[in-house]
């Protein structure tokens, strides 16, 4: 066996013969990203979790109840009538999300102003400044179920002749020009004629009313799959955990050099080259073992699909020597391993939560996401989600797997340049 | 075998090793004494090729040495002062490695690992791991992984620290078993009784410098003269040294 191969068998040596490390190793990293995958896998077969909204209804006319019936039957929201006081309370403690009040003279302030008769309607939202996201959801959803209710009590409710009637009057009070204000009068007489027409004949109340309905198609390289949540969580989980084993190896190398051992190796007529490769061939297999033993239980528990398989070993390896290499970099720095451990580890984390391992980088200002672009973890984690769950064709892995693999030659080559060769 | 001439080596403004010269023959062993800090790890370090020298030359034979991958590096076997083993492996495992970095391959390589092992007195421990030896048994597994290539010359950097007297007679027994084979073996050590015993020769440093180069017997005229008829090595070591303390 040549020099390299033994010291890359060493290597391995070592990390199989400590059985409970192994199986911590392979058992965290899947256990981190099934919790997170479970969060963000999408609803599936199962309930979606509904944001929490109470409706304060004080006005108690035709408009209100349509609001309320409206929100209570999107899918999206759990509806619940409170109180002021108790709305008030919930929404301090955090257990909702927000309230709705519905003033009193809501309904027929909003006709009204619909109809083009006096001021809007004022509709009151109590929020939890803690949930940002949910409220601006609840917002635009309550348009719509508003929008809807206002047309169809304006054109079919109960205050609906009245209201027109009283709008009637005021064009006759009014100031606009007589030839417009006939034609809307027209307009107006229309429409209560309308309402009395199928009032009598009994026949279900049209008018105008939402004219779309939406319709969702999930895009991906995969026919007929869901989006599955645990592909994409077990990527960023995956890259955390093998930049982890990146500082491992690292933390190896120091403390070898701490025991003497690098003095051993130094002494043998090997270059320098061979000795970091060495760490960085068993530290990519390592690392490449972990990713595929994630995903393989990805695969058979929670059905995470693999669209292109030669595509997705091609992005796993990469980050493995990735991660490999960014070690050895760790190790060309570092002086003590509980130190060097202790900072690679803060290098990590921002690493992996700028490449959207952790949250959505479209969460993240704009500038922020341009940076993110700087960090392989992002090009990885781009990577593994193109081959797996988005299915997309051999060719998408190619610039993630060359990115990774510059990254890779920089770190390589500034490890063997800063590496601390002198053995004293 | 080992001739080293005009060592230097400087960190900052310190000289760890200023003109250092001496050399070793086959079937010598060379004592190197020096109080902390003399600079006699640093000059074995440049020795082995840990440490790129200022100036100076080390010839191994003859050829002087350069760089990591000089073929001439196999001559060399080093026993750091640190228990440079994997205690995670067993002795066989890390003795495998160890002579792989050296060539050695098959049949080769698993008879030194026998021979090396029967030496020391651990063949019948070979599968087990390191971690499950005592200090001497380590001590002595760490000489065995230096001559496990059958080096010529053997650097043994205070090879008998924190042993017992049994594991240190059977570490001297070694010794003089290779010298015996016509080995050059450089010894560095603070036991001056470790020195009287088994040196041919005994080189003195400090500040960086050779002070004193001669046999034992040589060294105890030199003592007679100058501190007395009956002056012991050490006496003659701390008048060439000085009393302070060093760190």
């Amino acid at each position: 066996m040549t020099a390299l191969g033994a010291l890359v068998r060493k290597d391995l040596q070592i990390f199989f013969t400590d059985r409970r490390a192994v199986v911590l190793t392979l058992a965290i990293p899947i256990a981190i990203a099934s919790f997170f995958g479970s969060l963000f896998s999408g609803a599936g077969d199962q309930e979606q979790a509904r944001v929490a909204v109470a409706m304060v209804d004080q006005d108690g006319s035709g408009l209100s109840k349509r609001l309320v019936e409206a929100t209570a039957a999107d899918k999206a929201l759990a509806v619940t009538s409170r109180t002021l006081e108790d709305a008030r309370a919930a929404v301090l403690a955090g257990r909702l999300s927000v309230a709705v009040v519905i003033p009193a003279g809501f309904g027929d302030t909003a006709v009204r102003a619909f109809i083009g008769q006096g001021r809007n309607a004022d509709l009151e939202l109590l929020t939890d400044p803690s949930k940002g996201a949910e409220v601006a959801m609840v917002r635009g959803l309550l348009t719509g179920h508003l929008m809807g209710a206002v047309t169809q009590e304006a054109f079919t409710g109960t205050s609906s002749q009245r209201l027109l009637d009283e709008a009637i009057k005021s064009l006759e009070a009014g100031t606009m020009p007589a030839d417009q204000s006939a034609l809307l009068r027209r307009v107006f007489e229309s429409v209560q004629a309308l309402t009395r027409s199928q009032q009598t004949t009994g026949a279900p109340a049209r008018a105008l009313t939402v004219p779309f309905d939406l319709r969702e198609t999930q895009v991906s390289g995969l026919p007929l799959r869901q989006y599955n949540g645990y592909a994409h969580s077990f990527a960023g989980m995956g890259i955390q955990f093998a930049l982890f084993a990146g500082i491992e190896l690292a933390a190896g190398i120091l403390l070898e050099r701490e025991r003497g051992l690098w003095k051993r190796l130094r002494s043998a007529p090997l270059s320098r080259t061979t000795l970091l490769l060495a760490r960085a061939i068993s530290g990519t297999v390592i690392t490449s073992m972990t990713l595929l033993v994630s995903f393989a239980f990805a695969w058979a528990v929670f059905k995470a699909p693999i669209g292109n398989m030669a595509g997705f070993l091609a992005v796993a390896v990469a980050s493995a020597i990735m991660a490999a290499s960014f070690g050895l970099l760790v190790a060309a720095v570092g002086h003590t391993p509980a130190a060097t451990r202790r900072a690679a580890m803060f290098v990590v984390l921002v690493m992996v939560m700028l490449g959207g391992a952790w949250v959505p980088s479209f969460l993240f200002p704009a500038w922020l996401q341009r940076l993110t672009w700087l960090v392989p973890v992002r090009w990885a984690v781009d990577g593994l989600d193109a081959m797996t769950w988005r299915g997309l064709p051999l060719a998408d892995a190619l610039v993630p797997v060359g990115l990774l693999l510059g990254f890779s030659a920089l770190c390589g080559a500034l490890a063997l340049w800063r590496f601390r060769w002198e053995e004293a | 075998m080992l001739d080293v001439r005009d060592l230097r080596k400087s960190y900052g403004r310190v000289a760890a090793v200023d003109g250092a010269s001496f050399s070793v023959e086959p079937g010598q062993l060379v004592g190197l004494l020096g109080p902390n800090g003399a600079g006699k790890s640093t000059t074995v370090a440049m020795i082995a090729g840990l440490v790129t020298p200022d100036g100076g030359t080390v010839a191994i034979g003859g050829k002087p040495l350069s760089g990591d991958t000089d073929p001439q590096k196999r001559l060399i076997g080093l026993v750091p002062q640190d228990l440079a083993l994997y205690e995670e492996l067993p002795a066989a495992a890390n003795l495998r490695l160890f002579g792989s970095l050296y060539g050695l391959t098959g049949r080769a390589l698993e008879d030194a690992i026998g021979s090396a092992l029967l030496l020391v007195g651990l063949a019948e421990r070979a599968g087990d791991r390191v971690k499950t030896f005592s200090g001497g048994m380590k001590r002595r597994l760490n000489l065995a992984a230096g001559l496990l290539h059958d080096p010529q010359i053997l650097l043994l950097d205070e090879p008998t620290v924190g042993v017992d007297p049994q594991s240190r007679n059977a570490i001297f027994e070694n010794l003089e078993f290779l010298k015996a084979r016509g080995k050059a073996l450089l010894y560095t050590t603070h036991y001056m009784e470790e020195a009287e015993r088994m040196a041919d020769r005994i080189v003195v440093m400090d500040h960086g410098r050779v002070l004193a180069d001669d046999t034992l017997a040589g060294l105890r005229e030199r003592a007679g003269r100058d501190a007395g008829p009956g002056a012991s090595l050490e006496s003659l070591f701390l008048a060439m040294t000085g009393r302070s303390l060093r760190d």
